[in-house]
């Protein structure tokens, strides 16, 4: 038996998933969901075995959900036309399947699946995340969970990212949210015009700061407008010229 | 190759006409100068014809050969050559068919420099006016092929500028026909028709073609019931349309994108059913539309609304009437406005 959960925003795309499904008995339907947030509910409600999964959905991406979800199950990605998604596909040896496809096509992916059930897929589950992450449009925000609660974040309203252990805090006009990434992820993945790594543990959004002070011996700190202080390495203040040009 | 300018008729007489005259004013000034009437004419003739053929030699060389900068002392230097080889062939000719009247070869000795200032003054006036003339010529065909080059990368960039709106649309409509055809065959029918209707309408239509505002209502209604099979019960439209808009033109296939953009916006961006309205008014001699969509600003800017779909309808509104003032958007609240202004053009 196998527990499975569509993710998509159309009911048609969906019911064909079902459709198809009928051949493979072994395999049942527990929820069928219209975007991301519901996803990320009746995942971790139903804790199901298998996805299919939309990329271009309300609200969050699919990619976005996978994101927020700390272990996260097989997934089939099913898309019509997202050149960025199928290249990262590509790159990361997933499956996926393209809109509209037909009975044998489904047949091969749920075989695959199968086979690779026993052995791990997580690891290019989460590199094939890292690379979607670079996509333009989501370069620009950043989803996190907060509680039961999912939010999505401008990267302009980011004052600024902090280490915390396995997570990075993300501080905003709201307080923090957290979220499971490393910084060196962050680092990458945000547009390096605007956040600069002014310290091991810290990346500043340079638009929030109102000056950078000396500190102790060698060191600076920066001043943000919200009145937070930034600690800038030697390094890293050497970064922040460059960018804010000084 | 431009044209000679004595392939046009006008042109054409006014040329013989001037020659009839300079060679009737010689031969009077002969006269005038004691020679017989008869030789007078013959002198005349005889020195003209060959002028003429100096002209038209040159005309027909500029024609090929048009000087650029440096090179107009090359055209002097052939004026001049010209001059003195027409000058010693005259001479010749003269001599031999009129050296027999008494005192001719005196005179034709003592008015050689007169006829020499005479012939390049007039080969100097024909190369001068032959230059401006191609010059021109010149110009006229590289203004012609530009706006056909303009012509033809706006008609192109138009092309594309539709063609990428499809994939994602015509994939997914794909998609939710192939469900169909499991479950309700009847409904796939009808789908594949309607999608047939609305590719064939794309395809059809020329950008810049006008179609009266109830025509593109039409045609968008196919649109937005493909969608609306696709989103099922999450997308609701309202459509109210002044009575005096009915008949106003806009280009063809315009309000599609927009409305298509709307429908993105407001479906990707919040959960639950989306509202999309159009109205229509007339101001002034304007048609105006707004779209309406709902959003969330709490996780959108207004700014990041505006994607591919606006920026080709602004794109093409630019090219059609060279205004970028008549698409805008604003933000009220949690509804989204894109509106679009169309000048009547009666």
């Amino acid at each position: 038996m196998g527990k499975i959960i569509i993710i998509d925003d159309e009911p048609l795309a969906r019911s064909i998933v079902r459709e198809f499904l009928q051949k493979h008995p072994q395999l049942e339907v527990i929820q069928e969901c219209g975007d991301g947030f519901e996803g990320v509910k009746a995942i971790q409600q139903h804790q199901p075995d298998l996805i299919f999964l939309d990329i271009q959905m309300p609200k969050i991406t699919g990619f976005e959900m996978l994101e927020l979800i700390e272990q996260p199950p097989g997934v089939i990605f099913t898309t019509a036309f997202d050149e960025f998604a199928i290249k990262a596909f590509e790159a990361h040896a997933i499956d996926y399947l393209l809109k509209p496809f037909n009975q044998d096509r489904f047949d091969k992916a749920i075989g695959k699946w199968t086979e690779q059930r026993s052995g791990t897929t997580e690891k290019a589950t989460q590199d094939l995340l890292e690379s979607a992450s670079l996509s333009p449009s989501q370069r620009q925000r950043i989803v996190v969970r907060n509680g039961s609660k999912i939010k999505i974040i401008s990267v302009h309203d980011v004052f600024y990212l902090e280490a915390a252990d396995d997570y990075v805090k993300i501080h905003t006009q709201e307080g923090y949210f957290l979220k499971n990434k490393t910084m060196n992820h962050f680092e990458q993945s945000l547009d390096i015009h605007q956040f600069v790594r002014s310290h091991r543990s810290y990346i500043v959004n340079v638009q929030q700061i109102t000056r950078i002070d000396p500190y102790e011996k060698d060191n600076h700190v920066a001043i943000l407008r919200s009145g937070a202080k930034v600690p800038v390495s030697r390094s890293g203040y050497s970064k922040l010229k460059e960018v804010l040009g000084l | 190759m431009s044209n000679s300018p004595l392939s046009i008729l006008r042109f054409k007489v006014i040329f013989i006409i001037c020659w009839l005259v300079i060679i009737t004013d010689q031969a009077i000034a002969l006269n005038f100068f004691g020679l017989p009437w008869q030789a007078a004419i013959i002198d005349s003739l005889i020195c003209n014809a060959l002028l003429l053929l100096a002209c038209l030699l040159i005309m027909h060389t500029l024609r090929y050969y048009l000087p650029r900068g440096q090179q107009y002392i090359n055209i002097f230097s052939i004026c001049i050559f010209l001059s003195i080889l027409w000058l010693i062939l005259s001479k010749w000719l003269l001599k031999l068919s009129l050296g027999h009247y008494p005192g001719y070869t005196d005179m034709l000795h003592q008015s050689l420099s007169i006829r020499f200032s005479i012939g390049f003054l007039l080969l100097g006036c024909i190369t001068m006016i032959s230059i401006l003339w191609y010059n021109q010529q010149e110009q006229k065909e590289k203004d012609t092929r530009k706006t056909d080059a303009e012509k033809l990368a706006k008609e192109a960039e138009l092309f594309k500028l539709r063609q990428q709106l499809q994939p994602h649309f015509l994939f997914n409509s794909l998609n939710s026909i192939n469900a169909l055809i499991g479950s309700r065959p009847e409904e796939a029918r009808k789908m594949v028709q309607q999608l047939s209707d609305f590719l064939r309408g794309t395809i059809k239509k020329e950008e810049t073609q006008w179609v009266t505002l109830q025509e593109e209502l039409q045609y968008l209604q196919l649109y937005l019931d493909i969608e609306k099979v696709r989103f099922g019960n999450r997308l609701a439209t309202d459509i109210n349309i002044d009575e005096n808009t009915q008949s106003m033109k806009l280009p063809a296939l315009l309000l599609q994108p927009i409305v298509e953009n709307a429908i993105k916006f407001g479906l990707y961006d919040t959960t639950g059913e989306t509202v999309i309205r159009l109205y229509a008014s007339r101001e002034e001699n304007n048609l105006v539309i707004r779209v309406m969509n709902p959003f969330d600003p709490e996780t959108s800017s207004p700014k990041q609304g505006i994607g591919f779909g606006l920026k080709s309808v602004q794109r093409r509104l630019y090219l059609l009437f060279a205004r970028t003032d008549l698409l805008s958007t604003e933000a009220k609240e949690n509804i989204f406005i894109t509106v679009v202004k169309i000048p009547e053009t009666t």
